[in-house]
């Protein structure tokens, strides 16, 4: 374990793992996004009045907050196996045999708990003087939540919602349990080749690391930059 | 579904199940006592005006949550066994393979996780005891230890506590993470149980209510504590 060979061989890995970045972004990216769709209905039933919907959104919540990302993976990877028959008669079962969609299907769902609760906690900062000018305007129900209240919403919600973000390029490391060859699964690959083991997974922590310095940055402009504006406008 | 091979015994499952539950807390708990402590030391050391304390907080905290919680195990596990088994070979003299013990290294990485959490939300609880407490503390001659330990230390610890909730649910579901370095917890019970049995969906359906069973009651659990800790507190004033 010389030092040039030990930066040769560390630098070796940074590249190989780097091949893996592409796949880590899209299952974080594709899940945020997903999540986020979702999270609007989720947290709509957070904030109902009627008691079923709340309900539903509170039980959803908890079960996936409350419970192991592995084992949600797991669930629907492995799981839906033993109906594998029930999902060939409804023509699913090509979709739940591979593991990008069971992977990014757990991810969303993961993430929308989340995100649902920081949507309404977004919602519920939202301040009702508001609402009652957008209404007094004339502007129907659609309009105020789509241009006054989600807009505001999101921006209470921004400085969580960075780190959902960082939570979720983490959560990526999950998938290499189910034979994806994102950072994690490609380290794990050249660990046992190469018996290098802690270069390597030095090496993918501080890729993982860079991944997530760049979001905070980005995030922290993104909010200096609404802050700006806000002042401006008012 | 059958939820008959979760019984008792020989042909069942719920034996093992149990001895999973047990070992699963037994990780959490032990993780969350041992990373609470070097948060405590961590969020010191941030806390702290001298450069030589506060930046190695600072870079072990920016590192561990930037981390996959599942690549430190990875690299503690098999990195640290690399790299004991050439210690052993190059300074020792001693040849062969080590293997570290993976409920150790479960604990131990679980704790560094926590550590990193638990150290920011102690930070921020020392900050969040109003200022005027310290200047009165200061006003009666109260030395800076007695002034940490009686005055800056218990109103921490309640403004604390509703974070360190949060950390403890961190460390419970980070536990499944160990199944992957062969710990036979909860997760890896299932896994087991679904290979031999064939039943993937009812084993970690049963492991996803084990998980929240345990979440829920030790909310509670954290719940009376609060109200513990909340006793003689003048709300609003």
């Amino acid at each position: 374990m010389g030092g040039l060979d030990f930066l040769t061989f560390f630098g070796d890995a940074l590249s190989q793992l780097s091949a893996g970045i592409p796949r880590t972004m899209a299952l974080a990216g594709t899940s945020l996004v997903v999540g986020f769709v979702l999270a609007i209905g989720v947290a709509g039933g957070l904030l109902s009045r009627e008691v079923v919907p709340r309900s539903i959104a509170n039980g959803y919540v908890y079960i996936f907050r409350s419970s192991p990302l592995l084992v949600q993976i797991f669930l629907i990877y492995y799981g839906s196996g033993q109906f594998r028959g029930f999902f060939d008669a409804i023509g699913l079962w090509g979709l739940f045999r591979e593991a990008w969609f069971c992977a990014i299907l757990a991810l969303a769902l993961n993430t929308c708990a989340y995100q649902a609760v920081l949507i309404a906690g977004g919602l519920r900062a939202v301040p009702w003087g508001q609402i009652e000018a957008a209404q007094a305007v004339g502007m129907s129900r659609y309009r105020v939540f789509v241009t006054v209240a989600f807009p505001q919403a999101l921006r209470h919600a921004l400085p969580a919602y960075s780190n959902e973000v960082v939570l979720m390029i983490k959560a990526t490391a999950l998938a290499s349990t189910i034979t994806i060859l994102e950072i994690t699964g490609l380290a794990k690959q050249m660990a046992s080749e190469t018996y290098r083991p802690f270069e390597v997974f030095v090496a993918a922590g501080l890729i993982y690391i860079s991944i997530n310095g760049a979001i905070v940055t980005g995030f922290m402009q993104l909010e200096r930059y609404l802050r700006q504006n806000a002042t401006l406008r008012t | 579904m059958d939820l008959g091979i979760l019984t008792w015994g020989d042909t069942g499952w719920g034996d093992e199940l149990a001895r999973g539950v047990l070992t699963t807390v037994a990780i959490a708990t032990a993780a969350y006592l041992v990373g609470t402590l070097l948060g405590i030391l961590l969020a010191t050391m941030k806390l702290s005006r001298s450069p030589a304390l506060n930046v190695p907080a600072t870079i072990y905290t920016t590192t561990m949550r930037g981390m996959p919680e599942m690549l430190v195990i990875y690299l503690v596990f098999f990195g640290g066994g690399a790299l004991s088994t050439w210690i052993a070979s190059s300074v020792l003299g001693i040849r062969g393979v080590f293997d570290l013990p993976s409920f150790a290294v479960g604990v131990v990485c679980i704790a560094l996780s926590v550590a990193a959490y638990a150290c920011e939300v102690i930070r921020g609880a020392v900050l969040a005891v109003p200022g005027g407490q310290i200047e009165a503390a200061e006003a009666v001659g109260m030395s800076r230890r007695q002034r940490n330990r009686l005055i800056i230390a218990p109103q921490a610890f309640r403004i604390a506590l509703p974070g360190m909730t949060n950390v403890w649910q961190f460390a419970l579901k980070d536990t499944a993470l160990v199944s992957i370095i062969g710990v036979t917890e909860v997760m890896r019970t299932a896994s087991i149980g679904s290979d031999a049995t064939k039943q993937p969906f009812t084993f970690y359906f049963v492991a996803l209510m084990i998980f929240i069973t345990i979440a829920y009651l030790s909310q509670r659990l954290f719940v009376r504590l609060q109200h513990s800790a909340d006793r003689g507190v003048r709300w609003g004033a």
